[in-house]
């Protein structure tokens, strides 16, 4: 088990978002989380890789316990390291080139030489089809085009884990099209992902794991198959179905 | 126009310009290159929320932007000598434009900072990176090139506020200039010769301004 948490909880002012959520991941894994507007997945996610600080729960990161509440910026550091996150919204560095997006990481936070870094950086952005488009800015691409690259700089430090949230949210269906593809490569070649989605086609042919949310708790979860074919719950049913509807 | 008055003109024209660039200019870039450092230390420790220092760094803007320059001008020169701090006029010129300056262009570069969109940091802080190495590669680059033209605004301003430094025995150029009027008797022509240097050296900044922005402008903010 590569991930494992527990009990994870948050509140803000006063209302409580995560109502003690857990998850396990494997390693290889792909793990859909689903669930309503509003039902906390963003926020989980964050917890995840510490951008909010859990109210409590304890997380096993490859092998270390950690009180999600209270550790040190080294260990946040640290964590962080060895995980990706690729955001709705790109959050490409507005002010470097799709290269050097990729290399920022390797350079600057792991002190890796920089032609090292840049031949891993090429390679990653061949990777998401991206290479030709290496010098350009963020704001000369699209936005399936940012996604992409956003991609390569979330998996070019050769993470354990990647956390995705919605990353297909932001863009017209035949870009996320494009940047789905690439996510679908990814869980071929073995990597790990957490991916908070709402397209389904993705979950349910992709991800191996299915983790139903509402008003931060988890309402179900299991083997993707079984969810999508019998779930246990109404709640999970009738959400399948008016998601299937859309 | 007489030929006494263009004699006048011509003779003065060097004597002007020559005090505006070996004064004048170089009192400019060296205040304000003090001024973006304190601007910079200033906005930084007032975004990142520095706990005794903010309370600081907020009262120092509040002094200096509530006070005349022209009093913090003759505090530091005529004033300071009575406590025993007596400072050569262009460094005491150079002190003030620079903690004056410095107190605009904190605010300045501050809104720059805080117009960067929080996900930038959140992409710095997911891809490793510690809070100093995304503020320097990260948010201050893109800050100073929001703040960019406002920035430009006040180098050009202070160009322009510099001649307050006569007041303090600095021959700048408009020092030099009243001096060939007290000579001369011709303070119309003189006064107006003065301002059209000002005005070629704010344009030739202003050129500098608009070949900046092409050149930083590569990527879009
Ligand atoms: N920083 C914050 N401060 C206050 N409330 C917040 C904050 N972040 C999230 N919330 C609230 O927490 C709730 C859950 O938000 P969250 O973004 O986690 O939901 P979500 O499941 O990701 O929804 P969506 O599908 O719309 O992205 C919302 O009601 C939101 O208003
Ligand atoms: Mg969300």
């Amino acid at each position: 088990m590569i991930l494992s948490v527990n009990d994870v909880r948050k509140s803000f002012d006063g209302a409580q978002i995560l109502r003690g959520i857990s998850l396990s991941v494997n390693k290889g894994d792909v793990v859909a989380i689903l669930g309503p507007s509003g039902s906390g997945k963003t926020t989980f996610l964050r917890c995840l890789n510490y951008l909010e600080i859990a109210d409590s729960g304890r997380m096993t990161f490859s092998g270390i316990d950690y009180d999600m509440h209270s550790l040190a910026k080294k260990e946040i550091a640290a964590i962080r390291k060895r995980t990706g996150f690729v955001f709705q919204s790109f959050n490409l560095f507005r002010n470097k080139t799709a290269l050097e997006n990729v290399t920022e990481g390797l350079v600057i936070a792991r002190k890796m030489d920089k032609k090292e870094a840049r031949e891993i950086a090429e390679a990653t952005l061949r990777k998401v089809g991206m290479l030709d488009w290496a010098s350009h800015y963020p704001s000369e691409l699209s936005g399936g085009q940012q996604q992409r690259v956003a991609i390569a700089r979330a998996i070019a430090t050769d993470p354990e884990i990647v956390y995705f949230d919605e990353p297909t949210s932001a863009l017209d269906p035949e870009l996320a099209g494009e940047v789905l593809s690439v996510m679908r490569m990814l869980a071929e070649e073995g990597m790990t992902m957490v991916v908070v989605t709402h397209a389904m086609d993705f979950a349910r042919n992709v991800s191996k794991h299915v983790v139903f949310m509402e008003n931060g708790v988890v309402v179900e979860q299991g083997e993707t198959e079984r969810i999508f074919s019998c779930p246990e719950q109404d709640r999970t049913r009738e959400f399948l179905r008016l998601e299937e509807k859309l | 126009m007489s030929e006494r008055l263009i004699g006048i003109l011509t003779d003065s024209f060097f004597k002007i310009l020559i005090p505006g660039l070996t004064v004048t200019i170089p009192l400019t870039i060296i205040s304000f290159a003090l001024a973006m450092i304190i601007a910079i230390a200033v906005a930084l420790i007032q975004f990142a929320g520095v706990k005794v220092l903010k309370e600081i760094a907020r009262f120092y803007i509040w002094v200096i932007r509530g006070t005349p320059l022209l009093v913090q001008l003759f505090v530091v020169f005529y004033g300071l000598p009575n406590v025993g701090i007596l400072i050569d006029p262009f460094p005491a010129a150079v002190l003030v434009f620079a903690i004056n300056e410095g107190a605009y262009c904190a605010e300045t570069i501050r809104a720059g900072l805080e117009a960067v969109p929080s996900g930038q940091m959140e992409a710095g802080e997911c891809a490793g990176m510690s809070y100093m190495q995304i503020m320097r590669r990260i948010l201050l680059p893109q800050a100073l090139r929001i703040s960019f033209p406002s920035l430009a605004n006040s180098i050009i301003s202070m160009v322009k506020d510099t001649s307050l430094a006569a007041n303090i025995t600095v021959t700048e150029m408009f020092m030099a200039t009243q001096r060939i009027v007290a000579r001369t008797y011709e303070p119309l022509a003189l006064y107006v010769e003065v301002g059209i240097i000002y005005l070629i050296f704010c344009t030739v900044l202003s050129r500098v301004q608009r070949w900046g922005e092409k050149r930083l402008g590569r990527y879009r903010i």
